[in-house]
């Protein structure tokens, strides 16, 4: 364990802001996907099939003549929204589970706990792949899949915290002074436990992102025609040797995308600097 | 210590039972008819007649827990039933499959372990400078990349381009390079990342400037670290199983590499559910059998755990 840090040093602030910013700006694409898109993603041309970059289609054209420029932006919508929400999501409720089992100890403690153990006897790709091959395509299921096993980090996090913190003094006396389970959990456990929880949940967006990508790429996530880059890897490379632009691309897109959100969740780990392990 | 493992071992009969559980759950709640679907995967054409002999006949006309049980007891004896597609035992698939699936796990092991090692010390032990910058940035740039595109960019590259290695899975031992290397570069990278930082830790305790203090040769501290820095190492390596195996399945699948993966991917395909369920019920034991495995190392590494017998 390494010792909290009291003055984060400006150095490793200044890094954290930067890929705040580059991130938030990445979701701001993927937000706006549509918009800065050159051509319609979706639009087939057989006059235009495996076209290399030109004017017109930045990045070329792939085997359906779809604009691959327009797509990588359109996927960059379905990869990023889906790895944050996703990690919104199980951070949520792995994180109220793990309090409530901290908290109140006993049967529902036995419950979540023994489902937790459960769910990491699986290995997490195994179940994650089973699940959405079974479930079949699709969103949804794809982020299911991920989830099933996902919550359990926060969970067990959430209550070795929740643990450690009960017996403190301020805790006992939000107690005294007449709050309700609810309050004290929410508005004064919660604020100071964020940062473990915190540091988890940012370096799995790259985990839950390549994850997603995987299943797509199998082909039991995301399906066509709804651009996404682990499909669109798989799709296109048959095609390899005539468009590896189309290959080319949305790989390009995907480990820089990964990157910057692995730099952030380093980022988040270094001002915090709280030792939860990698 | 050996109350401690028997304690282990009974939680592990009850993970167990809850992950068989579960593995036939998932099947039982997927979506369609079992009986139709093993008549699809036969090529048999479906009446209501013959749906109903085939849901008499596979048991499916009975309560679910009584189903439960059935299967359980029968995987318990290595009985996982047969798959829809070609009535093969589906525990006689798995172990055809497993020595493929086993030589390429083990050596992408073996070969991030080999890189990992080395590199994590010579970093660790020269912290900040050039060689320790360079080490970190190919580390950050392996635990970014997904196995799947290093496999395509590795295929484009070094077959398509350079003609170099054979495309897909034969017999010889180059068909092995691009599988064994797309498996291993990330756990590569996340192993050099962990390993580093665990022996900073352990470097930066005050028995190793006390110990080169008194004049110590670093060759015997650097020894005391790497005993030390053992365990926390050996949980990075037991957790990476986990994702070896689900990286075999992407990586036997592009690659067309004929193990447990590959395997299991085409069942998925085919909705073999039989073959999917023993897929499952087989990782995750070998999973929780390996982890207990590591879990019993803990203890011979380390004198204490075996005193105190209580968790690692």
């Amino acid at each position: 364990m390494k010792k909290r840090r009291i003055n984060p040093s400006r150095r490793a602030r200044s890094r954290l802001a930067v890929f705040l910013i580059l991130t938030g700006l990445m979701i701001l694409v993927s937000l706006l996907a549509p918009l800065p898109c050159p051509n319609d993603p979706n639009a087939t041309s057989s006059a235009a099939m495996n076209r290399p970059p030109c004017a017109q289609f930045p990045l070329g054209t792939d085997r359906y003549g779809r604009c691959v420029c327009s797509r990588v932006l359109m996927g960059a919508r379905t990869s990023i929204f889906s790895a944050v929400a996703l990690v919104g999501v199980t951070f949520a409720v792995g994180t109220a589970l793990g309090m409530l089992s901290g908290w109140y100890g006993g049967a529902i403690d036995a419950l979540v706990m023994r489902l937790a153990d459960v769910m990491l006897a699986f290995p997490q790709m195994v179940l994650a792949i089973a699940v959405a091959g079974i479930l079949g395509g699709g969103m949804g299921n794809a982020m299911l899949a991920m989830g099933i096993t996902g919550w359990t980090l926060y969970a067990r996090l959430a209550r070795a915290q929740v643990l450690s913190l009960k017996e403190e003094p301020y805790v006992h006396a939000a107690r005294l002074s007449g709050l309700g389970a609810l309050r004290i959990l929410t508005g004064t456990l919660l604020p100071n436990m964020l940062g473990p929880l915190l540091v988890s949940a940012a370096t799995q967006i790259g985990v839950m992102m390549i994850g997603i990508a995987g299943l797509s790429f199998l082909g039991i996530g995301v399906a066509e025609p709804q651009a996404e880059w682990g499909s669109m890897i798989n799709a296109s490379r048959a095609y390899m040797q005539l468009a590896p632009w189309a290959v080319l691309a949305p790989s390009a897109a995907t480990i820089l995308t990964v990157m910057v959100f692995n730099c952030l969740g380093d980022c988040v780990r270094d001002v915090l600097d709280v030792g939860v392990g990698e | 210590m050996g109350r401690a493992i028997a304690g282990r071992l009974i939680h592990l009969i009850w993970i167990m039972i809850a992950v068989s559980f579960l593995t036939f759950l998932l099947m039982y709640i997927a979506p369609g008819d079992a009986a139709a679907k093993k008549l699809n995967a036969q090529g048999i054409a479906v009446s209501e007649e013959i749906l109903e002999q085939t849901r008499a006949s596979m048991g499916l006309d009975r309560p679910f827990f009584v189903q439960y049980g059935d299967w359980a007891l029968r995987a318990l004896r290595g009985d996982l039933g047969s798959s829809y597609k070609d009535g093969f035992p589906v525990a006689e698939k798995l172990l055809k499959a497993l020595g493929r699936t086993a030589v390429l796990t083990l050596s992408s092991l073996a070969l991030a372990l080999l890189i990992a090692i080395p590199f994590a010390l010579l970093s660790a032990l020269k912290r900040d400078s050039a060689v320790d910058n360079i080490t970190r940035l190919f580390s950050f740039i392996g635990n970014s990349l997904p196995n799947f595109l290093i496999s395509v960019l590795l295929m484009y590259f070094l077959s398509v381009r350079l003609r170099l290695l054979p495309l897909t899975a034969g017999e010889s031992a180059k068909s092995l390079v691009m599988p064994c290397l797309a498996l291993s570069i990330p756990i590569c990278g996340r192993f050099i990342r962990q390993f580093r930082a665990e022996l900073l830790e352990e470097l930066g305790k005050p028995y190793v400037s006390g110990a080169i203090l008194r004049g110590v040769k670093r060759r015997f501290v650097l020894k005391s670290v790497l005993h030390n820095a053992a365990i926390p190492m050996l949980t990075v390596v037991g957790l990476s199983v986990g994702t070896l195996m689900g990286g075999s399945v992407v990586i036997e699948t592009i690659f067309r590499w004929p193990g447990l993966g590959k395997l299991a991917m085409d069942a998925i395909t085919n909705r073999d559910y039989p073959v999917i369920q023993g897929f499952v019920l087989f990782t995750s034991t070998v999973y929780v059998v390996i982890n207990l495995l590591i879990d019993i190392c803990y203890r011979w590494i380390d004198p204490r755990l075996r005193k105190a017998g209580g968790d690692a």
